[in-house]
């Protein structure tokens, strides 16, 4: 249950905004959340929900800005996009890829009210 | 928590139960730390009685549009720590038309439309481990102590490495270790054996050492300056790989009694590593295993990855790991006496400049 413990890592962050924030409610969290990062977007939807039940941001929507795999291959000296972590270069077909984009799991932004 | 497998002091919130156990460290007399949770288990019963179904006239955090008697339980515990009429307790059941959130302002993004308001948070979710760690970090170069995060699946000869590198180290270099097992004290009690300081953390639950429970048992073992410093993880290929402790280097350890195929199928933690060692090499000719192809499955998933083939048992290639570490060693008081020597010269010409007025 990796999306678990990972909602309650937003959770956590969210509640610590709101609280200095002196917020009455939490009505969206927006995640960041890199197609590399081995996070399932519909899985951290329904944990998110059940993290969220009975705090300040029970029912908040939950909105996950997916960021493009993108990495940068030694051999072609350039910026390639990635379809998985570790994958090859879809141009010269060479492991040396630095993942440079879609490895983010960010909380980018809450609105309170 | 982790954020990788889930594991850990049963948090899991389920539908309003909150059962998040509280944890503990304590400190025992043999120098053991030991970490584990436990349920605090407070019922709150809300018993909220609605006459009329004035909606919108309640004031306070129960708004029931329907005027229903309606009376809840929650058990909250551990970090939730006893802040009734805190966020927790902010309970919005409908008032009519209260909890449309899917248009208006939230969908449309735009902040001041009404009093809600967007913040800014860019915040990465490990980044409270990350806090803990950059501290530890900090903590080791101001002392020139070499830090090194071991890391393997178990059984891959991690504390008979250790004990071994201990054992051909500990004349020339001051050395203190932190055991990392989810129970038992026993690989302290083989790293002591050899003669220098460990502390064992029991992670109960939990899968993996956090930049935390490192912090305070740097505070405990207190190490010398210009120290090795060696953290044995918790036996996990995959969770520990997401957390930093504070570490300059992660050493993943893969013996030659797996499978080739293991830093493929485990990438994220030879790619965190810097240094593999392939142990167990001394039982390469009863094996079918391919040293070179475990070898080159790591370098796919980590072309600067730093290879030493090694046998804690024999022996065999343990110079090259320990030169290495001694190079460590030298760095991270070459930085060490750099930084005071820049202090030094800080204070004099500070103290120039107070004789000058």
């Amino acid at each position: 249950m990796h999306e678990m413990s990972l909602a309650e890592g937003v959770m956590q962050i969210v509640e610590d905004t709101a609280k200095r924030e002196n917020a009455r409610r939490v009505k969206l969290v927006v995640l960041e959340i890199g197609r590399m990062s081995s996070v399932e977007p519909e899985a951290i939807k329904f944990c998110f929900e059940a993290v969220t039940h009975g705090s300040i941001a029970q029912g908040a929507a939950l909105e996950i800005v997916s960021v493009p795999g993108a990495g940068w291959c030694m051999l072609c000296a350039e910026t390639v996009p990635m379809q998985e972590l570790y994958g090859a270069c879809p141009k010269c077909g060479s492991h040396q890829v630095q993942a440079t984009g879609g490895t983010e799991m960010r909380v980018k932004e809450i609105e309170i009210e | 928590m982790c954020t990788v497998c889930g594991c850990g002091a049963g948090e899991t919130k389920i539908e309003g139960v909150h059962a998040k156990p509280h944890e503990h460290t304590h400190v025992h007399e043999d120098g053991t730390v030991h970490t584990h949770t436990h349920d605090h288990g407070h019922d709150h019963d809300h018993a909220h009685s609605h006459a009329a179904a004035l909606v919108g006239a309640h004031a306070h955090s129960h708004h029931h549009g329907d005027g229903s008697e309606h009376s809840h339980d929650h058990v909250h515990s551990g970090e939730h720590a006893h802040s009734h009429g805190g966020e927790h307790h902010h309970h919005e059941h409908g008032v009519a038309g209260d909890l449309d959130y899917g248009t208006g302002p939230a969908g449309a993004h735009v902040p001041g439309m009404s009093q809600a308001r967007m913040v800014q948070i860019e915040q990465d979710i490990l980044s409270k481990n990350n806090t803990y760690a950059a501290a530890n970090r900090q903590n080791f170069d101001e002392r020139g102590i070499f830090a090194l995060n071991l890391v393997s699946s178990p059984g891959s000869g991690k504390t008979t490495l250790l004990c071994k590198t201990i054992e051909l180290l500990k004349d020339k270099v001051a050395i203190s270790v932190v055991e990392g097992d989810q129970q038992t004290s026993n690989d302290a009690e083989r790293i002591r054996a050899t003669g220098v300081q460990a502390l064992q953390i029991n992670t109960g639950k939990g899968c993996h050492l956090d930049g935390h429970m490192v912090g305070h048992a740097l505070e405990r073992l207190q190490p010398a300056d210009e120290s090795l410093f060696l953290i044995e993880n918790v036996g996990n290929l995959v969770c520990p790989a997401a957390f930093d402790l504070g570490e300059h280097h992660k050493v993943a350890i893969l013996s030659v009694t797996e499978g080739e195929d293991k830093p493929l199928k485990y990438p994220d933690m030879f790619r965190a590593a810097d240094v593999m060692l392939l142990n167990k090499c001394d039982l390469l000719p009863y094996l079918e295993f391919d040293a070179d192809l475990a070898e080159a499955n790591a370098r796919r998933v980590n072309p600067d990855l730093t290879i030493f083939r090694v046998s804690a048992t024999s022996g065999d290639g343990l110079s090259a790991w320990l030169d290495w570490i001694q190079s460590g060693l030298e760095a991270q008081r070459a930085k060490r006496s750099e930084s005071v020597d820049a202090l030094k010269r800080r204070v004099a010409e500070l103290e120039r400049q107070l004789a000058a007025k």
